[in-house]
């Protein structure tokens, strides 16, 4: 009874948020008031239960792999869509698909955690798996420290009832993984992606980036991981999984994504491979085997953003979303600068991060030969400076990113582009372009 | 090969004090010195490397607390050394955890205790209130200041030292004097992130004046003023809190 009034409470407000143009949390803020357990008594009724995804990048995009990894397999997915990281995210998109009883119609759920927001979820509901990508210097103006990020992520870990899925190229998660391990009541499954040695050095991890020249490390052979990366080409990866080298076109474009593919293969296996909870006779198991999953792979689009590519004045523009250091390092890394515009807005609202000092840990010599062709953003003048360090010519500083965008449209008519933004640019930015081309429901 | 005079940069601990993006001062420093007339080299001084022989700046960052208990065991052994130069007048700019580390001591929230080379009369605690955001210095040889801060470091000064500016907008060494960082001699101590520099081509100024007319005695700024410079100090001043 009480999961009725809880889910029509919550219908009631989301629509009348709808209609005010309202925000995508507010029914769940309404919920968690009325009903603190309505969350876990929902996900609680799931036969393969709740898979947590969590870290500092690439969390949307892993989790939209997983997702369509499962979906490929027939399995029927509950995630938080929106992107919106918080708890009350989750619960309002909870209130949207399930029915008026309360009962989602899903098979699993499959929710991406932002570290903060993640110790009010936990205390909630234990995530049967969980994955965590990285831990990178990331809005430091909300956490403070790196490793007071990594003591979140071991607490999700410590919550994380049957398997666990780390990054063994990031110190501070491997450690985690190995805690977990060590835990003494019934400690989880603990599963590792990774990368080959030879492609160790094409990411540089923070530490890495202040060691300054890179001395000649000879790396000792290591044994694989779940699963290991060992190749990758332009939109082409080989993923190693149990001894067997599996080769795959991809959608998706950039190293990072690349990697966080090894993340998500390792997560949908586990998640596959582990029997139904009880209760659920009637669920059926799927089965599947490695290379079906690489070829579900194959056809992931990146998501919302980060790394999106749309079509403007008929010419491929891409919107990539930089969040801290090392995804911008990577961001610039991954995409070849030669004849294409680039533009670079960055705002310093919360969800951008409100200190600019992140920026001079980015090295924007790749850049140079071209020049950027237009800055904006609350910040661009900061940008400007940083880019002038680098010796980085720039045509155009505009803070109002309208004027930006209608000056990066003129001045690179006949150029594909691409454009470096913020958070909050990114969503101004989709705006904008929506009434000038087709810009992609957020996945 | 250049015919520009040489000023030796000494960045020290840049690999565990490398946290709040201060590499930036680094690089602004360098690109002044250069519009100044002078040929910049940048040594990197890491735990058990030596420091170099004849210096002109010393220039040190922020990071984490554990970076920072690496680095305290490192510094307390070049003491006697840094507290020389620092008495003998040389340029120096620390920011953040190598602040805190210039001065007496650091007092955890745990109470353990990080002793300091002294260099700076001041005395740091572990607080409770985390003071982040923009601020916005007032002081009378580099006029405004403008960055961000983020510590939950409290800072407060002795009479041996004086501040470096007094707080118009935002926190400083701590929620109660109004005022933010620390001087003694040529040594700076602060809080600001940003980076400080490239903002504050004043300070920059200041540590190449010293450097320059310690080592060739004289010096004679030439560096023109920089638009984006401006622009950026004027949007920047204009951010909320």
């Amino acid at each position: 009874m009480r999961d009725f009034f809880s889910a029509v409470i919550g219908k009631t407000v989301r629509q009348v948020a709808r209609l005010r143009g309202g925000g995508s949390a507010l029914p769940g803020l309404v919920v968690e008031r009325l009903d603190p357990g309505f969350l876990a008594r929902v996900l609680s009724r799931l036969p393969y239960g709740v898979v947590a995804v969590s870290g500092t990048n690439g969390k949307t995009t892993t989790t939209k792999m997983i997702v369509e990894m499962l979906e490929a397999r027939g399995l029927r997915v509950f995630t938080n869509r929106t992107g919106s990281n918080f708890s009350r995210g989750v619960i309002a998109a909870a209130v949207q698909e399930c029915s008026v009883t309360g009962k989602l119609d899903a098979d699993v759920a499959v929710l991406e955690l932002d570290e903060a927001h993640a110790m009010y979820f936990i205390e909630r509901v234990k995530p049967r798996f969980t994955l965590l990508l990285n831990v990178l210097r990331d809005q430091l103006d909300r956490f403070g420290e790196i490793d007071t990020t990594a003591k979140l992520l071991q607490r999700i870990a410590d919550a994380t009832t049957e398997g666990l899925v780390v990054n063994r190229e990031d110190r501070l998660i491997a450690a985690i993984g190995e805690q977990t391990r060590a835990r003494a009541v019934a400690p989880p499954e603990v599963r590792t992606f990774g990368l080959s040695n030879a492609l160790l050095s094409t990411f540089p991890s923070d530490d890495d980036f202040h060691a300054g020249t890179a001395e000649a490390v000879t790396l000792e052979e290591r044994p694989d991981a779940d699963v290991t990366l060992v190749e990758l080409g332009d939109h082409s990866a080989v993923f190693r999984i149990d001894g067997q080298d599996l080769r795959t076109d991809l959608k998706l474009e950039g190293l990072y994504n690349t990697f966080n593919a090894a993340a998500a293969l390792s997560t949908v296996r586990m998640v596959l491979q582990a029997p139904i909870l009880p209760g659920h006779p009637e669920a059926q198991r799927a089965t599947t085997t490695d290379t079906e999953l690489v070829q579900a792979l194959a056809e992931v689009r990146p998501a919302f953003g980060r790394g999106e590519q749309l079509d403007l004045d008929g010419q491929p523009l891409d919107l990539v979303l930089v969040k801290n250091p090392a995804g911008f390092r990577l961001g610039l890394a991954s995409f070849d600068p030669e004849g294409v515009a680039v533009m670079i807005a960055i705002n310093d609202q919360y969800a951008d991060g409100r200190d600019m000092s992140w920026l001079w840990d980015v090295d924007f010599a790749s850049l140079s030969a071209q020049g950027v062709s237009t800055v904006s953003g609350t910040r661009a003048w900061d940008m400007a400076l940083r880019l002038e360090h680098d010796d980085v010519a720039v045509g155009e500083v505009h803070e109002s990113l309208s004027d930006a965008l209608r000056a990066f449209r003129s001045g690179s008519p006949d150029q594909p582009r691409r454009i470096y933004c913020t958070y909050t640019a990114m969503l101004a930015l989709r705006k904008e372009l929506a009434e000038l081309t087709e810009v992609e429901n957020i996945w | 090969m250049s015919d520009n005079p040489e000023l030796l940069i000494a960045s020290l601990y840049p690999r565990d004090m490398n946290i709040y993006g201060d590499r930036g001062n680094v690089l602004s420093l360098a690109r002044r010195a250069r519009a100044q007339g002078f040929t910049p080299r940048v040594v990197d001084v890491n735990p058990g490397d030596a420091l170099p022989e004849q210096l002109d700046i010393v220039i040190g960052g922020g990071g984490q607390d554990s970076g920072q208990s690496r680095v305290a065991k490192d510094l307390a052994q070049r003491a006697a050394t840094i507290q020389d130069l620092a008495t003998d007048g040389t340029p120096m700019l620390m920011v953040c955890g190598l602040y805190q580390l210039f001065g007496h001591r650091f007092i955890t929230n745990t109470g353990d205790e990080l002793v300091g080379i002294g260099v700076l009369d001041v005395e740091t605690r572990g607080g409770e209130e985390r003071m982040i955001g923009n601020i916005v210095l007032d002081s009378e040889q580099f006029g405004e200041i403008i960055g961000y801060e983020n510590h939950s470091g409290d800072t407060t000064l002795g009479s041996g030292s004086r501040p470096l500016g007094r707080v118009t907008q935002g926190a400083g060494n701590n929620p109660r004097d109004g005022v933010e960082g620390a001087r003694t001699a040529n040594v700076i101590g602060t809080y600001l992130h940003g980076s400080l520099l490239p903002k504050n081509p004043a300070i920059s100024d200041f540590l190449i004046a010293e450097a320059a007319t310690r080592r060739y005695g004289s010096f004679t700024p030439i560096a023109a003023e920089d638009n984006t410079v401006l622009r950026a100090r004027e949007s920047a001043k204009r951010r909320p809190r």
